[in-house]
């Protein structure tokens, strides 16, 4: 920037009144674009930080093993919420995880090139299908006619994290190198087997990421519950064919209500929640980070 | 890795043939199965909206698209206020959110020093990992005062004579899910648009600022004009995602069904409606009705996705091609 003052002869960096406008509007565009990228940070430090301050005051030990209490009385918690989402995202995860990573292998390795993509495509449609409707979909297959359960709302879950792990695991499964495979087929190992004892275990890294980030992504989702597996009875709930407490529908409740108690509340049960689902994000790309190098380390 | 397979050599006589010669079709054929639960998954999922919806459909027809009476006690039910919030949140957001996303890819390809990238990368992406509800939480308590106090009084002292920054500022409404939705926007619209900028030939680059460009020339003759169906195809597929949001609208928005000139005012979408409903609806007809907006949302957002799906996918197919398929005269030289 400053040399043309030590070369003014040269033509290429002569400083006239045009170069310097181009210069000024250059350096504007690239202070605009770091803002952009400083205020989306600023805007999740925003959020987090808020969640904390007002989350760690109301947080204690009461409120993570209270279930919730009648309106106006003190000392309620979150127990069977938390108890009610680890067994959804539980359920969900043990549907959604087997079937999702054999999609992959099948788009991966069995599959045809057209097949394959028809697969993922329908599984990308799958992924934009908006929750609510979703929670509407298996609202009219199971809860119609019946009564709203914890079975409904974990399919409704399993639904929403399919897409997300078969996805990731053929990103994983198609990052194996060739020479691998060939090694094992070379070998005399049959196809099942090299999928199964060479394929799976290189790839094994960055399908559980796949699906820790789908856990992290339905362990927060309300929209899905609301028609599923909302309505629910007092105290901890630990059978699925009844409705079961959730910690995001716990919140949205919460927020409806205007008590400065069950705000404070709201917040700490939003405090779990975020924490939560940040460490398993931050947690599963640094597990993605090491098993890539570690499938580049094998070419 | 090579150690696993040495027990299953091929030589090892007929007891393992009959559980080789199983393994393949049966793991090929449960791959299959899981393929055909995911397609089936979607087409139930279509199905069953639109069946649920027929009751409704049958009485109101099309007309429930132009209706804007939803009055569950005498049974009349319609969607264009619905209509009217889902488009003027959804697009309201795009429009702010597009120049943003745009901006933070440039940022993390061209400008910010290499060891940053990955991190801020990271944290833009962790914005769209806050649940729905805890963004909507935080909208309620927090963004809802700042709005309705700074923001809006502002924006109606200056641009006040605009119908839509007219009215009496509130903390609920349209400009609440704006920004709310937003916020959940760019973390996809950006990380997609890095990735089609990510594509443009380093030797398209190269030559712009050998010829003297500044890096915002740059940009702006070879990075967008190349990524330019890559960052609409971004831009749609964050459409679809504010389209069907439900919970953080729900929470903000503050639930009067109108159509108003202005963003102060309260509204509806379609998905907000349909979660707001969640333990009201009683008669078939209602719960019909509600299925009758979620087709709508699901055939909006199916038809963005697809679209959004095949530009993006265009975009990375060229990748290897792109030279020749560079939608520019300077494309040249390689």
């Amino acid at each position: 920037m400053s040399a043309p003052a030590t070369t003014p002869d040269s033509p290429l960096l002569r400083t006239d009144a045009r170069l310097r406008r181009r210069r000024a509007i250059n350096r504007g565009m690239e202070a605009l674009a770091t803002l952009a990228a400083l205020v989306a940070v600023a805007v999740l430090g925003i959020v987090v930080v808020s969640v904390l301050r007002e989350g760690i005051s109301a947080i204690n030990l009461d409120f993570f093993i209270h279930s919730e209490v009648p309106f106006g009385q003190k000392g309620g918690g979150i127990a069977n919420a938390i108890v009610g989402t680890a067994i959804l995202v539980g359920l969900a995860s043990a549907m959604a995880v087997p079937i999702g990573i054999l999609i992959g292998i099948h788009s991966a390795e069995f599959a045809g090139p057209r097949t394959a993509s028809a697969v993922r495509f329908a599984l990308d449609i799958l992924n934009g299908v908006p929750t609510v409707v979703t929670g509407i979909f298996v609202f009219g297959l199971l809860v119609i006619g019946h009564e709203q359960s914890g079975w409904a709302g974990a399919i409704a879950l399993a639904i929403i994290m399919l897409p997300i792990v078969a996805r990731a695991s053929h990103e994983v499964l198609v990052l194996v190198p060739g020479t691998l495979k060939e090694g094992g087929l070379a070998l005399g190992a049959t196809r099942w087997r090299t999928v199964l004892r060479i394929v799976l275990p290189t790839a094994a890294g960055g399908m559980t990421t796949g699906a820790l980030l789908a856990v992290a992504r339905v362990a927060g989702e309300t929209a899905p519950l609301l028609f599923t597996s909302a309505i629910v009875g007092p105290g901890v709930l630990t059978n699925p064919s009844q409705a079961l407490a959730s910690i995001p529908v716990r919140i949205f409740e919460l927020s409806e209500s205007s008590s400065k108690e069950q705000h404070a509340e709201a917040w700490a049960a939003a405090l779990l929640l975020i924490v939560f689902v940040l460490l398993l994000n931050v947690f599963a790309r640094a597990l993605f980070g090491r098993s890539s190098r570690r499938i580049g380390s094998t070419r | 890795m090579a150690a696993s397979v040495t027990g299953s050599p091929a030589l090892s006589g007929a007891q393992r043939k009959l559980g080789d010669r199983l393994g393949d079709p049966i793991l090929r054929g449960l791959t299959t199965l899981a393929s055909i639960v995911g397609v089936v998954v979607l087409g139930m999922l279509v199905y069953k909206v639109f069946e649920l919806a027929d009751e409704s459909f049958s009485r109101f027809g099309l007309s429930f698209v132009t209706s804007s009476e939803w009055n569950p006690v005498h049974n009349q039910f319609g969607a264009a206020d619905f209509l009217f919030g889902t488009a003027v949140t959804s697009f309201g957001a795009l429009l702010v959110a597009g120049p943003i996303s745009v901006a933070i890819a440039i940022f993390l390809t061209e400008l910010a020093p290499l060891r940053a990238r990955r991190p801020v990368a990271t944290l833009v992406e962790l914005l769209a990992a806050i649940p729905s509800v805890v963004l909507g939480f935080w909208g309620i308590i927090v963004l809802a005062p700042v709005i309705s106090e700074t923001i809006e009084p502002a924006l109606n002292s200056v641009l006040g004579w605009i119908p839509l920054f007219s009215g009496t500022p509130s903390g609920f409404g349209l400009l609440p899910a704006i920004v709310i939705l937003t916020i959940m926007t760019v973390p996809i619209v950006s990380a997609v648009t890095r990735d089609v900028f990510e594509t443009v030939p380093t030797e398209l680059k190269e030559g712009a600022l050998a010829l003297g460009a500044t890096r915002w020339e740059m940009v702006r003759m070879v990075i967008l004009p190349y990524a330019r169906s890559g960052m609409v195809g971004a831009l749609i597929l964050g459409l679809g995602r504010a389209l069907g949001e439900a919970i953080a609208v729900t929470m903000v928005i503050g639930h009067t069904p109108q159509i108003t000139a202005s963003l102060f005012g309260t509204g509806d979408t379609l998905a907000s409606r349909i979660a707001s409903e969640y333990q009201g609806a009683t008669t078939s007809l209602q719960i019909s009705s509600l299925a009758y907006l979620a087709a709508i949302l699901l055939v909006l957002a199916l038809i963005a996705n697809a679209i959004a799906r095949l530009i993006v996918s265009r975009t990375s197919l060229r990748v290897p091609a792109a030279p020749a398929g560079a939608p520019h005269p300077a494309g040249a030289p390689q």
